[in-house]
């Protein structure tokens, strides 16, 4: 980590980035009604805005000596030992997010005016999209982790918001609960791992957090280590928490691009990115980022081969080369780099791929049915040669850009030369040819073979504002491999945040890697080619299949498992203890009101109102009184 | 003098009073029955002064009585009351303030 200098010039305005789309979320969530006619323009607009200052910025910080600005705004919380400033860090790594987050947000918001043109919600969408972008930004932006952990809060909220944007349709409802939840359960580690580094350290600044991280204990670091990575398994749809990211897609198809392939869901791979200096010290939380990575990546890769929904494979290509990055960060020093260079890919290629299939749902009356697709590649030219070229970047194809990154996560994770390398690049090989298999797939189904529309559907290609995105997106995805591994590394611009790149040992000749996997890319496109494409589509899914199948088809049965092992057993303990306090607690309580009740009413039947029976009463305890004293004395 | 005659006209006349207020139904009478005791009382306090030679039991005894002037008021005006709502002045009828 280098030197952190005060902002000068520009860069003390990148607040204005963060600033700009939460004025465009206020202004149109405020200004109601009124904002309908021009909502969709001023959301776009800010987006853009937000782009170019990022562009500005980024330039300016390539001249500065340190590359890196701090931009120190306001006290945030002031209380006893805790003293958190509210400020942005504006170095290399913020810097790549922001024009990503800026760049890919402007795409799809300028897509989104034709993709919603007919929602009569349209406003509400611009504005939900504005505060995730905010949201976003403060979290890639921030120079704490508390400041991340409000932004890290904040996107959960817009994608819980946008998740359940259509909320009449009760799956979208139940998605955006189960997105939120899930997401909470990686919450509570990144909140816990917070609150260890301030116990031990008395900061949570980045700053202080990594020039102190060192003189801690070895298992203190662990843990802070394994507790961020919880929190970055829950937003980053990584094993045991991927679960919610396929449900997710029940969202507009801009949201599934934006936040649920390019952005939100990568922000696990930058708080780890970020925590570098943690996980450099900490050789255990690395081994379990790897093994996760691998896990997952596997994981989303047989799951993408079974599904028939055309955003669902989308989905759980996504959950899978996430993955891939998990591989390539849990590598430590040697992988920050390619799994940053694989985000940033991914970020074009698999928001392409979104719009693509927005646009084809667009065309078939929002079906998602793959099985009702096919031949489409004659009437949507624009959206078939840009969704092909986007599949051609995602399955490795040579000298596109998923060549350049995959191979270079593969390659780093092979390097390492220890049994752990070559199981997880094993996998990784493995799970490539999946990723040829599902993706060629998806593109038989949806675009060769026979029509097998329904009744009623007369494909059309998508108005201009919405094939333009996606043509700037498919220029993205052919090119930025290529620009981020070659042309203009990747790992120069990152130097100041992860230091000079090591010189790889290459146990294996990369040319021998690049071959290999172009191979197996290949032959997991020929494989597609034998199952799917020289035969007929079955309009209904085949009900009699291996229980191979069955298994991918249940995503290897991650809800089944989630349910018993973690909701059942939750229930019980909440029945249970819904007993105890009916039963036990309540009881014992009502138990002691009801015989005091009853004892007070059984004794108040000695108030007859017979003024007589109380005289006599009177009398009776006068005479006992009298007498008890006549014989203390007497005694 | 001898002290037990007074004691004993006294015990009589406060054991009329006690058994009347028992017994009897008639408002009006259980409340002469009441003056009675507090005559009693009266009646005791006074022997006692004038045997033992001091005046408190005299001034004991004046304030009984203006107790018991203040309560005549009070206790008279309730029994009209009553009786005026309910045409009957025994003790018994006035029974509502009960379980």
């Amino acid at each position: 980590m280098s030197e952190v200098l005060p902002a000068e010039g520009l860069l003390g305005a990148s607040w204005l980035l963060i600033a700009l789309p939460l004025a465009g979320a206020a202004v149109l969530l405020l200004g109601g009604r009124r904002t309908d006619r021009w909502g969709h323009l001023l959301g776009t607009a800010t987006v853009v805005a937000a782009f170019v200052l990022a562009l500005l910025c980024t330039f300016q910080l390539a001249g500065l000596e340190e590359r890196s600005a701090d931009v120190d705004l306001f006290t945030f919380i002031s209380t006893g030992d805790l003293d958190v400033r509210a400020g942005l860090l504006f170095d290399p790594l913020s810097a790549i997010f922001a024009l990503l987050i800026t760049g890919v947000g402007s795409l799809i918001h300028v897509y989104s005016i034709g993709y919603m043109a007919h929602d009569p919600a349209r406003r509400r969408f611009f504005a939900y999209l504005n505060l995730f972008v905010a949201a976003m930004l403060l979290l890639v932006l921030g120079n704490s982790f508390v400041a991340l952990y409000v932004g890290w809060e904040g996107v959960g909220l817009a994608s819980y918001l946008l998740i359940a944007f259509w909320y009449t349709r009760p799956a979208a409802a139940t998605a955006a609960k189960k997105a939120f939840i899930m997401n909470r359960v990686g919450d509570v580690g990144l909140a816990l791992a917070i609150f260890l580094m301030f116990a031990q350290l008395g900061t949570t600044s980045y700053a202080g957090v990594f020039g102190g991280v060192g003189t801690l204990a070895g298992g203190t670091i662990t843990a802070i280590g394994l507790l961020l990575l919880l929190g970055a398994c829950g937003k980053s749809g990584q094993f045991p928490l991927q679960a919610w990211l396929p449900d997710a897609m029940e969202g507009p198809t801009p949201v599934s691009a934006l936040i649920h392939a390019a952005t939100m869901v990568t922000a696990g791979v930058y708080l780890i990115a970020r925590s570098a200096p943690i996980y450099d010290l900490t050789e255990t939380a690395r081994t379990v980022v790897m093994a996760i990575g691998a896990l997952t990546l596997l994981i989303g890769a047989i799951a993408g081969c079974a599904y028939d929904d055309i955003k669902k494979v989308l989905a759980y290509s996504t959950v899978s080369q996430i993955g891939y990055m998990f591989l390539a960060v849990g590598l430590g020093p040697a992988g920050y780099v390619a799994g940053l260079a694989h985000l940033l890919a991914h970020g074009f290629f698999k928001a392409g791929l979104f719009l693509g299939a927005g646009s084809v749902m667009h065309a078939m009356n929002d079906s998602v049915d793959m099985r009702r697709f096919g031949g489409l590649w004659k009437k949507l030219p624009v959206t078939f040669v840009t969704f092909g070229l986007g599949y051609l970047a995602l399955i490795g194809f040579p000298f596109l850009s998923g060549y350049f990154t995959k191979d270079a996560i593969i390659e780093a994770t092979f390097d390492r030369d220890d049994w752990l390398g070559w199981t997880t690049g094993g996998i990784a090989v493995l799970a490539a040819g999946l990723t040829a298999f599902y993706m060629t797939r998806l593109m038989l189904m949806t675009f060769f073979g026979r029509a097998r529309w329904e009744e009623g559907v007369h494909p059309h290609e998508s108005p201009s504002v919405m094939t333009a995105p996606m043509v700037v997106l498919a220029v993205g995805s052919v090119f930025s491999g290529a620009l981020l591994v070659s042309i203009f590394p990747l790992s120069d611009w990152l130097e100041p945040v992860f230091g000079e790149p090591e010189e790889a040992a290459h146990v294996i000749a990369p040319a021998t890697i690049g071959i290999a996997l172009t191979v197996i890319m290949l032959l997991g496109v020929l494989a597609a080619w034998l199952f799917v494409g020289r035969r007929e589509v079955p309009v209904t899914a085949p009900v009699r299949v291996s229980p191979v199948t069955r298994a991918a088809r249940n995503a290897l049965y991650a809800d089944t498992i989630n349910e018993s092992l973690f909701m059942r057993p939750g229930q019980w303990l909440t029945r249970a203890l819904v007993w105890v306090d009916n039963r036990g607690v309540d009881g014992a309580v009502n138990g002691l009101a009801a015989t005091l009740g009853g004892s007070s009413s059984r004794l108040g039947r000695a108030q007859t109102g017979f003024v007589r029976t109380y005289a006599l009463g009177m009398l009776g305890g006068a005479v006992l009184v009298a007498g008890a004293l006549l014989a203390v004395t007497a005694g | 003098m001898t002290l037990t005659y007074y004691l004993v006209l006294a015990a009589i006349l406060f054991t009329i009073g006690a058994v009347g207020v028992l017994v009897r139904r008639n408002a009006i009478v259980v409340f002469m029955c009441v003056e009675l005791m507090l005559n009693s009382v009266n009646l005791t306090l006074v022997t006692f002064a004038r045997a033992t030679g001091t005046i408190d039991g005299q001034i004991m005894a004046f304030f009984v009585m203006v107790v018991a002037a203040a309560e005549v008021v009070v206790g008279l005006a309730i029994i009209m009351s009553i009786y005026r709502t309910r045409r009957s002045a025994s003790v018994d009828d006035a029974n509502l303030l009960k379980y």
